[in-house]
């Protein structure tokens, strides 16, 4: 395998134990994740620079996602109108 | 030639934000069994504005030093301080007690003045005992200026401005180092701590200390008494005629 896969594997499934355990946390995470990889096919260097940059595109997606549920969660207990 | 900033940066390891807190069975406070810690929001945001202090001017930094006092598992939010781009670390072993402000403070002063520190920026709040008191205490003891719930923080040699937040508008300051900030919620956005990031951040030097070490005792001078749960909302009722809602209105003196 190569090692970019492997370690865009690794990464992702680090950052999905803080996905949220209202939409399924870290064993939904898991399980989408492992098939998300399972079903890209990479026969050619095009596939895989594909598939990595969509990678690349749910880390900082996910990156985006926790900071949001983070700050609204903040927002709501002590901003302006709480 | 300008004063290089050796900040120090205060994180609390608090029960995260995700989690609806249970009271014990003892009603003495939280349940914290198996429940997930992380970094406290506002002190992320403290870190990340000395990071980017950093990142803006490379030369101006000499030391970003993250500081903990908590239990020995505290120093999981210092790994994650380490990985963010804290150069050092401290962790102020004080077991699984509660500490008070005011002992944080006196431990911090501790601190500051063994590090050399000239800007210590921490976050408002922890959001577990919503204290709101170790910045200003910390300035208190030190006897230097506080720019507190800061929303912008310009530096400039030796000049900081800080634009605060407060009711209905902002507020400028401006002071000379050392000087204490701590941290509105609109002051940045934290970055995320990636694995890479994480594993290398090992690397860097976590100092494990006790409070003896610095010559504090932490002595308590507030007593718990009780913790409950706030009181549950009566669910409302659904009105079938408008008649009915005129005279329950009425009822109440609403109208």
């Amino acid at each position: 395998m190569d090692p970019r896969i492997r370690s865009l594997y690794r990464n992702l499934l680090f950052m999905g134990k803080e996905y949220p355990v209202s939409s399924g946390g870290y064993p939904k995470f898991r399980r989408q994740l492992k098939q998300a990889f399972q079903k890209s096919i990479v026969e050619s260097e095009e596939d895989l620079q594909n598939a990595l940059s969509r990678g690349d595109y749910i880390t900082k997606e996910l990156e985006a996602l926790y900071f949001l549920t983070r700050y609204r969660e903040m927002k709501r207990r002590y901003g302006e109108d709480s | 030639m300008s004063t290089k900033l050796r900040i120090l940066v205060p994180v609390k390891r608090v029960i995260d934000f995700a989690i609806k807190p249970r009271i014990n069975k003892t009603q003495t406070g939280v349940e914290t069994k198996g429940v997930k810690f992380s970094i406290n929001p506002f002190c992320d945001i403290a870190l990340e504005e000395s990071i980017r202090i950093r990142e803006a001017d490379k030369d101006k930094v000499e030391n970003i030093h993250a500081v903990s006092i908590g239990p020995t598992k505290a120093q999981d939010v210092l790994r994650t301080a380490l990985a963010k781009g804290a150069d050092n670390s401290t962790l102020v072993d004080v077991g699984d007690e509660e500490v008070e402000p005011l002992s944080v403070a006196k431990l911090l002063q501790k601190v500051v003045e063994k590090d050399n520190s000239n800007l210590v920026i921490l976050g408002k709040q922890a959001i577990d005992d919503d204290a709101n008191q170790t910045g200003q205490m910390l300035a208190g003891l030190l006897n230097w200026p506080q720019a507190t719930n800061a929303s912008k923080v310009e530096i400039d040699g030796d000049n900081v401005t800080v634009t605060r937040e407060i009711d209905g508008g902002a507020d400028t300051l401006r002071a000379k180092l050392p000087l204490i900030i701590t941290t509105d919620l609109r002051l940045n956005e934290p970055r995320y701590a990636s694995l890479p990031n994480i594993m290398k951040a090992k690397k860097k030097p976590l100092e494990k200390l006790k409070a003896s070490d610095l010559g504090i005792e932490l002595v308590k001078r507030i007593e718990t008494l009780k913790v409950v749960e706030p009181p549950v909302r009566n669910a409302g009722i659904k009105v079938e005629t408008v008649d009915e809602l005129v005279s329950k209105l009425k009822e109440l003196k609403a109208i």
